[in-house]
């Protein structure tokens, strides 16, 4: 009955949070929601995905992500291959639309996909009839990574409407800044972001969001920081004179935490550049949920699997069960 | 070659300031005789022209022919074919080749095929510098003595000021026209598409409009300096349409390009990651295509010109950012110019010749070769458009080996319907 009443419908793939409507985030998340508690069982596993063939296609490395959907995958009882580039015809210069074409050959369901370059991961489904994931695609979104953050927000604040949500640091180079802006946005949230102008992307507030030059007045409005992982090597770029000056002028810093006149929420993607874009007492601190992000990842995944393989979406109101 | 007539069509051609109707009588590869009711000589081949346009052939200053290396893009054949395909009689052939033209033997080499294929003329250009590197000038007197009408480093900048000043300087000798793609390298950082919501939503690196205009501004300066003969190719940003206007103001001696897909697009057709979309100067704003047109329309921009650029299928067949520059021109540049900016009032069908004919032959010095007029003793190169012709591009019908537009399924107004070379019919068709 309550089955009913859900539209499962998430479309082929899941490319990114910007096309998808509230309803459909929501669906996700509360699909998560139901799933979370199958990670706590003694046997963590559940047949929803019996018969299923997942493949991991990283084109780019990633540990946690990569881990995250594995553990997704098994624990739906999906069959898995993952593959990278090391070792991959990839390096014998197959092209990706012939990688994907070969692996479709050999009958399979989804494809989880993590690329370098912006766009790959709608490129492949346009281009293959499997289900496509976006894992991660260069600059433009990695949507799963999106939809855990929310799921951590929704946890410890009951609603996004209104919510004050800061994210802090390399907007310009980042995936997760575009899903969390997206996906916040779609939620009600009120979305800032704050970093030098040097990594910042061109015309952001036409997002619809607020620009905070200084940190300190970013976390003077926040409720919430996303705050994101700061690449090495942007320094020798030239987008920031030194690490330890972002440090000193950008940096979460329990300082400036405990100047904050609200209860604030840190998240942070991983993986962390302690020192750097976040202080250790801070990432190991109470307002902290990093490592809860990390759990909820496990459970957007598997939501988003189930979903796309056709599942109806659970229903977590009450009285539903 | 029998003598060929064309009887009866509405001659424009801005070279004489002439706009009526009139036969065009063409003996021996040059115009012979204009006028009215001409006479056929025996044996003539009479083309009725009633109700077209009879324009001085249209030239392509900016056609990458691909040959050598090329060759599974274009060649210098199918390339010329394309070329009157779409009503050019004349293309100059940009030298970023693999090798590049940076070698009197290349020179010849892209002009003897040229003369091979049967299509469009080809003039050659070459390279400012050897293998396109930015370090040493090519040996432009040897360059000319073999067929470049141009030097440019097409595809790159130079950005080296202390060089181009003398790249310009040494080109005085010659009275060579200097072609320059402007973009400081180190503002575009290797973006994909213009900067703006649009890269920012995508996730692509955004390329500023101060990429370009820092070039332009910078290499009028030099051109005002040395003297030499500037042209600035393909021109995407408001800022470098004002720069240029305010320099030929000053009396610079600058020419510059607008090209089609520029007044016709903005960077919303790269959305969703169409490769077909992506070139370099890219789409930019709706503020941009429309200085751009405006450029065009009051001849800032003096010449249109294709930035003919095909790549195979399997090159666009990538991720954005992984795809090659570039979209095929040739065959769709009459119809847009006159669909977007003479069907729109912006200018009229005389001023559209004038800015694909008789600007392109004086901007590479063909009109000094009898280009890009119907005056008599001319060359016989004569496009016949018809401007009530609307039509579907439909890039399966290209001449070009490539077929990498984003104008497939778009109507058009406004075709070659005929395009003859020398005074011989190279191409027929469209109706």
């Amino acid at each position: 009955m309550a089955q009913e009443l859900v539209n499962p419908a998430l479309g082929k793939d899941l490319l990114g949070l910007e096309e998808l409507t509230r309803e459909q985030i929501t669906a996700i998340l509360d699909t998560a929601e139901a799933f979370k508690e199958i990670s706590d069982r003694p046997v963590r596993k559940v047949p929803y995905l019996r018969g299923q063939t997942v493949v991991n296609a990283f084109f780019e490395n990633s540990t946690r992500t990569r881990v995250s959907f594995e553990f997704a995958e098994k624990r739906m009882g999906a069959d898995t291959v993952s593959i990278s580039t090391t070792g991959s015809s990839v390096q014998k210069g197959e092209t990706l639309v012939d990688t994907a074409r070969n692996l479709e050959a050999m009958r399979i369901d989804m494809v989880v996909i993590r690329h370098a370059s912006s766009g790959s991961a709608r490129f492949l489904a346009e281009r293959i009839e499997s289900h496509v994931i976006n894992a991660g695609d260069g600059k433009h979104e990695h949507p799963t990574q999106g939809l855990l953050d929310l799921l951590t927000i929704r946890d410890h604040r009951q609603s996004l409407e209104g919510l004050k949500v800061c994210i802090c640091g390399d907007v310009l180079h980042s995936r997760v800044a575009r899903s969390n802006l997206h996906g916040l946005r779609r939620l009600g949230a009120e979305v800032a972001v704050c970093g030098p102008l040097t990594l910042m992307p061109a015309d952001v507030r036409e997002l619809g969001v607020h620009y905070f030059p200084r940190i300190e007045a970013a976390i003077e409005w926040a409720d919430v920081l996303n705050v994101l992982r700061l690449q090495l090597e942007r320094m020798k770029g030239g987008f920031i004179p030194s690490l330890r000056e972002y440090n000193r002028v950008f940096g979460v810093t329990r300082a400036r935490v405990e100047a904050a006149p609200r209860d604030l929420l840190i998240l942070h993607p991983g993986p962390m550049n302690r020192g750097v874009e976040i202080d250790s007492d801070v990432a190991d601190g109470p307002h902290s949920v990093i490592l809860q992000q990390v759990t909820n990842g496990v459970a957007v995944r598997m939501a988003v699997l189930y979903l796309l393989a056709g599942g109806p979406v659970a229903d977590t109101t009450e009285g539903a069960a | 070659m029998r003598p060929l007539l064309v009887r009866g069509g509405h001659v424009v051609d801005p070279s004489q300031g002439l706009d009526a109707v009139l036969d065009v009588l063409l003996v021996d590869g040059r115009v012979a005789r204009l006028g009215e009711r001409l006479d056929a000589p025996e044996g003539a081949e009479v083309v009725d022209a009633g109700g077209l346009v009879v324009a001085p052939g249209l030239i392509d200053v900016h056609v990458h022919l691909r040959e050598p290396g090329g060759e599974h893009k274009e060649t210098i054949a199918s390339g010329t074919r394309a070329a009157v395909a779409g009503g050019f009689t004349a293309v100059v052939a940009m030298p970023n080749t693999d090798p590049p033209v940076d070698s009197p033997a290349a020179v010849g080499f892209v002009k003897a095929r040229g003369e091979m294929a049967g299509g469009a003329r080809v003039f050659p250009s070459g390279c400012i510098t050897l293998g396109q590197n930015g370090e040493q000038l090519t040996e432009f007197g040897e360059l000319v003595g073999a067929g470049a009408v141009c030097v440019t480093d097409d595809g790159k900048p130079v950005m080296n000021a202390g060089l181009l000043r003398m790249a310009l300087e040494y080109s005085r000798s010659f009275d060579l026209p200097v072609a320059l793609h402007e973009e400081e390298l180190t503002l575009s950082r290797g973006g994909a598409m213009n900067e703006g919501i649009i890269a920012t939503r995508l996730g692509l690196t955004g390329i500023p409009n101060a990429s370009e205009d820092v070039m332009i501004a910078r290499d009028l300066v030099l051109a005002e300096l040395t003297g030499a003969r500037l042209h600035i190719q393909h021109v995407a940003t408001r800022g470098g349409v004002e720069l240029i206007r305010a320099a030929k103001a000053k009396g610079v001696r600058v020419t510059a390009e607008g090209s089609p897909h520029h007044f016709t697009l903005t960077d919303e057709a790269v959305e969703w990651y169409n490769t077909n979309a992506k070139m370099n100067p890219p789409l930019r704003s709706a503020a941009d295509r429309g200085a751009v047109r405006a450029g065009v329309a009051d001849g800032t921009l003096d010449v249109i010109a294709t930035d003919h650029a095909p790549h195979h299928y399997d090159e666009k067949e990538q991720a954005f950012e992984d795809a090659p520059n570039g979209i095929v021109g040739l065959e769709t540049a009459v119809g847009l110019a006159y669909t977007e900016l003479v069907a729109t009032g912006l200018m009229d069908l005389a001023t559209m010749i004038e800015r694909m004919s008789c600007a392109p032959a004086r901007a590479m010095r063909l009109d000094e070769r009898g280009l890009g007029s119907l005056r008599e003793g001319s060359q016989g190169d004569v496009t016949i458009l018809d401007p009530h012709l609307e039509w579907t591009v439909d890039p399966a019908h290209f001449l070009s080996l490539s077929r990498n537009t984003p104008f497939g399924g778009r109507r058009l107004r406004c075709r070659a319907v005929r395009t003859i070379v020398g005074g011989r019919t190279a191409w027929e068709g469209g109706r």
